[in-house]
């Protein structure tokens, strides 16, 4: 089993950091102590952190702080960035308003 | 639902050039793109680009993008703009936001090429306003004509850090300073001493502590780290700026390769997570490929052929071509990619601290850490050689894959050779006319016509100029240094334009003859540039 | 030094559309149209779009793709456009942004204290 999917380490108790104050996730204002205490919370992958705090879940939709959040929790785990999967891909990828969500076009669209 | 054979997501270098690539062969092509206008970044690249001819070197960044766009027109590509794709999967259907309404897309073949997004770095007061990214500078000043601030610290010494400080210089706003936490300069040389010597200090192992201001941003406090990036108390260096800018790399944008179910892995070297992909960019679901910074951070440059091998071997799977003359295309393509690999910035050699050139020159660490050449070590380079009347001085230090100074010299002067990262070499048998073409041609702007014997006392040296005011012949002012410390007086003799040096302009300036291998950049008495 | 770039030295001068009166919080101010909204405003010297719905920090342009969404403000009605992106049309009436509303967090408060009564 490697560390990622470990659940029963002992990550030992969550030492505050200076910074922890800090903004990482922009959009949803998620502070860098918040997914640190996530982290230690038993939260070991990008999709839970996800879940857990809406790291990611704003309008940008993770464009800019995937890789911050990702860094920080490699880090409270003790492992590489690379060996944590990034959370699920899924549509809509880019911000969209529901009424547009639910409309679903007719006809042939770009050569109309 | 609307079938093509093609669809194309992206519409910038690689994206235009797959779909120019497999609609010249017949197939029907639509590519999407987010965007209001194509071209993806290439129309925020005002600088000449490296490569060789067939890299469309020396020419600008917006000129490539104008060229590939007729092309696309020619070869019947259909570009869809203001087409946001919002999913894409497996069985290759393609979700689209156009207007008000979702649309889906069934097409054979897939090519991805959605390019990449901005790394960021978090500091205090990261979140204010001013503090912003270097696609968003180069996105206001380049394509909206507006300055991004005026006075502006840029953090980041990858090329990209290095040609968006000297844009920022181009459209008249002040860089207080680049900073990078790094302990040497990322990008090529040549771009750090453009910057360097109009005197834009350098502060490498250097990094923001904080962005200072209550709504906006009014300053900034940088330190110097150790080894292991931390903060040396007392090295505290504060700047009034109103603008911070990040240039701190790139990640591929790889979210619907992942969606679609391509194998993907997380690889340094590539800048993050990446589809794993076959030798023509095919992924591991068979019809979906992916070009571009997508597959792996590079430039422009290879972007485009990378899109040119994706585009045939699409053609290819839907037997528009056959397996030979797939590989008799892709051969030719990758060999002029591996052109582009190879030198002091190839991908193995990242990361790494090379002291010596190929051909066994030491490497200038003053370049790599202050972003100029010393006046001692400047001679070292087989194109800088002193010899009597008027004669090219090329600066130019380190293995990078360019060459069109060999192309530009009618005259045979300078030979860079077979193998495009070589040095440039300045021989003494061809007679130099003067003419000024290398200077203009050089991408990174490292070569000056020096002619120390002008007259008893004064040499005069001519320099790239791609400022504004274009200072007037006869006026006056100080010559800087590569450091971009004053060292003598100049005066103007004469500024050249023509067609073929495409928006540069060649300045002459007369300085006493012992400066002549000092004298680096003009500043006009009264003037903001290099101020 | 003004924002608007009047003659590059390399791209020359800017290609814009016609001038276009529009408002910033009730504010008359020109711009071009077409071009983004966040570069009209730029162009004025507005620096701050939106305050942030839970710490109430200003926020402007970050990556002004219409990626980072930091920019968005209320357009013509509408919360949530990303000025970046959204080409200025003739007579728009662009607010800045509290939290998801247009009026400044006090007066939401106010509001909602009135309402739960």
């Amino acid at each position: 089993m490697n560390q990622v999917n470990d659940r029963s380490r002992d990550l030992g108790p969550m030492v505050p950091q200076p910074d922890d104050d800090r903004i990482i996730c922009r959009c949803e204002e998620i502070t860098k102590g918040e997914i640190r205490q996530a982290v230690h919370d038993g939260m070991f992958t990008l999709t839970e952190i996800r879940r857990y705090l809406r790291t990611g879940m704003g309008l940008c939709q993770g464009q800019t702080c995937a890789k911050l959040v990702k860094g920080i929790v490699a880090r409270e785990l003790g492992v590489s960035p690379a060996e944590l999967e990034p959370a699920t891909s899924r549509a809509p990828v880019r911000p969209i308003e529901m009424r547009v969500f639910a409309k679903e076009g007719k006809g042939d669209g770009a050569d109309e | 639902m609307k079938r093509y054979d093609l669809i194309v997501i992206g519409a910038g270098p690689s994206g235009l050039s797959a779909a120019i690539e497999a609609a010249k062969r017949g197939l029907h092509v639509a590519v999407f793109d987010e965007n209001g206008k194509p071209g993806g970044q290439l129309f925020k690249q005002i600088h000449k680009f490296f490569g060789s001819r067939e890299h469309k070197a020396k020419l600008r960044g917006f000129t490539i993008g104008r060229q590939l766009l007729a092309e696309a027109d020619a070869a019947g590509v259909e570009v869809v703009l203001n087409a946001v794709v919002i999913g894409l999967y497996l069985d290759k259907e393609v979700v689209v936001r156009l207007g008000d309404e979702i649309r889906h897309y069934k097409a054979d073949a897939i090519i991805a090429a959605t390019g990449a997004s901005e790394n960021m770095v978090t500091f205090e007061g990261w979140t204010l306003p001013g503090v912003i990214g270097a696609g968003a500078a180069q996105t206001m000043m380049n394509l909206h004509g507006v300055r991004p601030g005026r006075r502006i610290l840029m953090l980041g010494s990858g090329n990209v850090g290095l040609v968006v400080s000297f844009q920022l210089l181009q459209c008249g706003c002040e860089v207080a300073a680049l900073v990078d936490a790094a302990p040497r300069i990322g990008g090529y040389g040549v771009h750090a001493a453009k910057v360097a010597r109009t005197g834009v200090p350098f502060y490498l192992s250097h990094t923001i502590v904080k962005a200072e201001g209550e709504d906006h941003v009014t300053g900034v406090t940088i330190a110097r780290v150790d080894e292991k990036f931390q903060f040396i108390p007392g090295t505290e260096k504060h700047f009034d700026v109103d603008t911070i800018c990040l240039a701190v790399g790139l990640s591929p944008m790889s979210q619907l390769l992942k969606m679609a179910g391509c194998r993907m892995e997380d690889n340094p070297k590539k800048g993050g997570q990446v589809p794993i992909c076959d030798s023509y960019g095919e992924t591991s679901v068979p019809g979906i490929f992916a070009a571009g910074d997508v597959s792996g951070i590079e430039e422009a440059s290879s972007a485009m052929i990378e899109g040119r091998i994706a585009g045939a071997a699409a053609a290819c799977r839907l037997g528009f071509i056959t397996r030979e003359e797939l590989e008799e295309a892709s051969s030719a393509y990758r060999a002029s990619l591996s052109q582009l690999r190879q030198g002091m910035f190839a991908p193995e050699n990242r990361g790494k601290l090379l002291e010596k050139t190929e051909e066994g020159v030491d490497i200038s660490m003053n370049l790599l850490q202050k972003g100029y050449l010393l006046d001692e070590e400047v001679e070292k380079y087989p194109g800088v050689t002193r010899r009597k009347g008027i004669h090219p001085v090329i600066e130019c230090s380190q293995n990078i894959p360019c060459n069109p100074c060999q192309d530009a010299c009618a005259k045979g002067c300078i030979q860079v050779g077979k193998k495009i990262t070589s040095l440039p070499v300045v021989d003494g048998e061809h007679p130099c006319i003067g003419c000024g073409m290398c200077v203009a041609s050089c991408s990174g702007q490292a070569i000056f016509l020096l002619n120390e014997d002008y007259d008893e006392t004064s040499a005069t040296v001519t320099l790239p100029w791609e400022f504004l005011p274009v200072p007037e012949k006869g006026a006056r002012g100080t010559a800087l240094g590569r450091n971009g410390e004053p060292v003598c007086e100049a005066e103007v003799l004469e500024v050249k334009t023509a067609k073929a040096f495409d928006q540069t302009r060649l300045l002459t300036m007369r300085v006493p003859k012992e400066y002549a291998m000092k004298a680096r950049f003009f500043r006009a008495a009264e003037s903001g540039v290099g101020a | 030094m003004k924002a608007r770039i009047d003659q590059h030295p390399i791209l020359g001068k800017p290609e814009k559309g016609r001038p276009v009166v529009f408002t910033y919080n009730g504010q008359e101010l020109t711009g071009y149209e077409g071009e983004p909204v966040a570069a009209a405003l730029k162009a004025a010297g507005v620096m701050v779009h939106r305050y942030t719905k839970k710490q109430h920090k200003p926020r402007g342009i970050f990556c002004a793709i219409g990626r980072c969404t930091d920019c968005v403000m209320i357009v013509d009605g509408k919360p949530n456009i990303r000025t970046c992106i959204t080409p200025l049309r003739e007579g728009m009436e662009v607010q800045t942004q509290y939290g998801v509303g247009g009026k400044p967090f006090a007066e939401q408060e106010a509001a909602e204290r009135k309402g739960s009564l």
